[in-house]
């Protein structure tokens, strides 16, 4: 317990203080994505890791925040990011919505199916039409966001928004896993029959977590099309999608600490080795990490370092921590399921 | 009407390669349980073995088409030994989440192999198209269908008519029975995942000259392969022939009459469409394999 509040101060800290000792702008723009993605690891996790559905077109809740925030924050409608931001979110959740009422009567495979259908669809309509989204040229020239008379265009300024989001999101996910729904998601993952029986409507509750996590990811977007100012259909890439699942499953997935760990090391670790190894490397080694965290890290960095810890801590003598509330995923334990 | 009938005969020819990405996918998931998300790598794979034996070997069409069902069988087999028999009685998204990261590390080492520029394929047919009366067809879109039709009868005669086959249908039913009846099932998965692999490269080496051919080829691959499995119904490989067929002449036509930007939207509103109203397939009646 104490060593998981110093840790937490620790990370506090550091983040608050960032621009102080992070001279580099080009570092300042690293962590500013890191924080991004946190936000939409938590997002993805909150279905992967709680419901133990795996959505592959998360980029399209993504890319709809993203899109949304710009068309409303462009001419004519030039609305202000402080409006642009919660309709993102809106719109982002209201697709959610959508897919997790037509979608979540199938589970496993089907789920991914119809969730990179969709992202498909989405990605394609962002192509062609023109009218709307301008095609492929994208649209250019998003206002940075404004508080009061200050602009928030330097990285300084954007880096505490991102934290301030990052925060919050993390804050929802917390209360959101430890309330009554999170424990029934997490009864649904394991058993949905015996949950069902007990009276916990199993559609209602995912779909519930369909839109929260698809809300979070439209609220990340809107904050990347207000930080690089520019949104095109290349928010739909596969490759966002790929990089949020890497970071939710190597961090920990259905553990809160486990997709922040994942998404600041999975944006931070590129950057470090950038100067020795071509992006192409980084992708491939990505599809790599996936295989081999499902071989000899199947519960993920976080949960097994906690793991790890508490052995040292008993064999030392120490007192034997109570467990934390998450729990991980039973599907990914090795071994032979029974048939 | 002409145009109509034009438009049927491109769908026909995609058909027939669609149909067989579907078989070998039908089969990797009816048999084996396996969602393979790298299906379409092989396909890429097989496009990138034609690329090499064609262009940089100056081999002859029929050379390459072997040597790109080689490659797909061979790395099949080999992915199949090493990462999916350790899994085996794993769930089934654990696996699922292996072969996204087989399907990712296999895009990007092609990318990394062939670089990012689309290639042509030469092929020794001539481009002037054969024209029988109101229809025009090219030489190799032809070869392509019939190539492809005689791919489809020979995986079916293999599965219905060989001793391997019957294992193949036995374990498809019922793997604990067929262990007890002395099946190997372990040699099973091995070459029903070769053998799917292989159609998919054979599908990549006859529609890469069509197209072009790049690193991503596969993610679409993958995808319309996935659509023809759930038209057809999953393990049902008659449904997924007839499906691979209406998805090309579907495609052929939304593209020729509603708007070629949203050719490639017909796969996706498949999928999702049938998973929500049919979701054991089209062709929920027709005969399953065995």
């Amino acid at each position: 317990m104490i060593a998981r509040a110093a840790v937490t101060a620790l990370g506090a800290g550091a983040a608050l203080t960032a621009p102080w000792w992070v001279a580099n702008p080009y570092h300042l723009h690293v962590l500013i994505m890191a924080a991004i993605f946190t936000i939409l690891a938590l997002s993805l996790n909150l279905l992967l890791g709680y419901t133990g559905q795996l959505s592959l077109g998360h980029a399209a809740f993504f890319g709809i925040g993203a899109y949304t925030s710009a068309l409303l924050s462009l001419p004519p409608l030039e609305w202000s990011f402080w409006i642009a931001l919660p309709a993102a979110a809106a719109a982002a959740a209201l697709a959610g919505w959508g897919i997790g009422r037509l979608a979540l009567k199938l589970r496993g495979a089907y789920f991914v199916l119809v969730t990179i259908s969709f992202a498909g669809v989405i990605s394609l309509i962002s192509i062609n039409w023109m009218a709307l989204t301008n095609g492929p040229l994208g649209l250019p020239g998003v206002p940075a966001p404004t508080l009061g008379p200050w602009t928030l265009r330097t990285k300084t300024t954007y880096w505490y928004l991102v934290l301030a989001a990052a925060a919050l999101a993390f804050v929802v996910c917390h209360r959101l896993v430890r309330s009554r729904i999170g424990r029934a998601l997490v009864a649904l993952r394991e058993n949905e029959p015996l949950a069902e029986s007990v009276g916990i409507d199993g559609t209602r509750y995912l779909v519930l977590a369909a839109v929260v996590s698809a809300a979070m990811a439209g609220v990340g977007g809107s904050l990347y099309a207000h930080y690089t100012r520019f949104v095109s259909p290349e928010v739909f890439l596969f490759s966002y999608t790929v990089t949020m699942v890497i970071m939710v499953i190597a961090g920990g997935q259905g553990t809160l600490a486990g997709p922040v760990v994942g998404a600041l090391l999975f944006t931070v670790l590129p950057e470090v080795l950038r100067e020795a190894v071509a992006w192409q490397w980084q992708m491939l080694a990505y599809g790599i990490v996936l295989v081999v965290c499902v071989f000899f890290l199947p519960r993920g960095i976080v949960p097994s370092i906690v793991a790890a810890t508490r052995r040292a801590a008993r064999t030392a003598g120490g007192p034997p921590e109570m467990r934390s509330g998450s729990v991980g995923p039973l599907k990914m334990r090795r071994g032979p399921a029974p048939e | 009407m002409e145009q109509l009938l034009q438009h049927l005969v491109n769908g026909l020819v995609l058909g027939g390669t669609y149909a067989l990405l579907g078989i070998g996918l039908t089969l990797i998931f009816g048999l084996m349980s396996v969602v393979n998300f790298a299906h379409g790598e092989f396909y890429t794979l097989g496009a990138y073995a034609a690329f090499a034996t064609l262009a940089l070997a100056g081999l002859p069409f029929f050379v390459a088409l072997v040597a790109a069902i080689a490659a797909g069988a061979l790395l099949g087999a080999i992915c199949e030994r090493t990462l999916l028999r350790p899994l085996r009685g794993h769930s089934i998204d654990t696996i699922m989440l292996v072969m996204i990261g087989v399907w990712i590390a296999m895009q990007n080492a092609e990318l990394l192999a062939w670089g990012g520029v689309a290639r042509a394929i030469p092929h020794p047919f001539p481009t002037a198209p054969l024209t029988l009366g109101p229809l025009n067809i090219a030489p190799l879109r032809l070869f392509v269908v019939v190539t492809a039709a005689a791919l489809i009868a020979l995986a079916w005669l293999g599965i219905h008519t060989t001793r391997l086959g019957t294992a193949m249908r036995a374990t498809f039913q019922d793997r604990d029975t067929a262990a007890l009846m002395g099946v190997p099932i372990g040699r099973i998965h091995t070459i029903t995942f070769a053998f799917g692999s292989a159609l998919a490269a054979a599908a990549g080496a006859l529609l890469g000259p069509v197209f072009l051919a790049y690193p991503s080829m596969g993610d679409l691959a993958s995808l319309k392969a996935f659509s023809v499995v759930i038209l057809g119904g999953l393990g049902n490989l008659a449904g997924a022939t007839l499906g691979g067929l209406l998805l090309g002449v579907a495609e052929e036509l939304g593209a020729g009459y509603v708007s070629s930007g949203y050719r490639d939207a017909v796969g996706f509103v498949a999928i999702i469409l049938v998973l929500l109203f049919r979701p054991a397939g089209l062709f929920a009646r027709a005969e399953r394999i065995g």
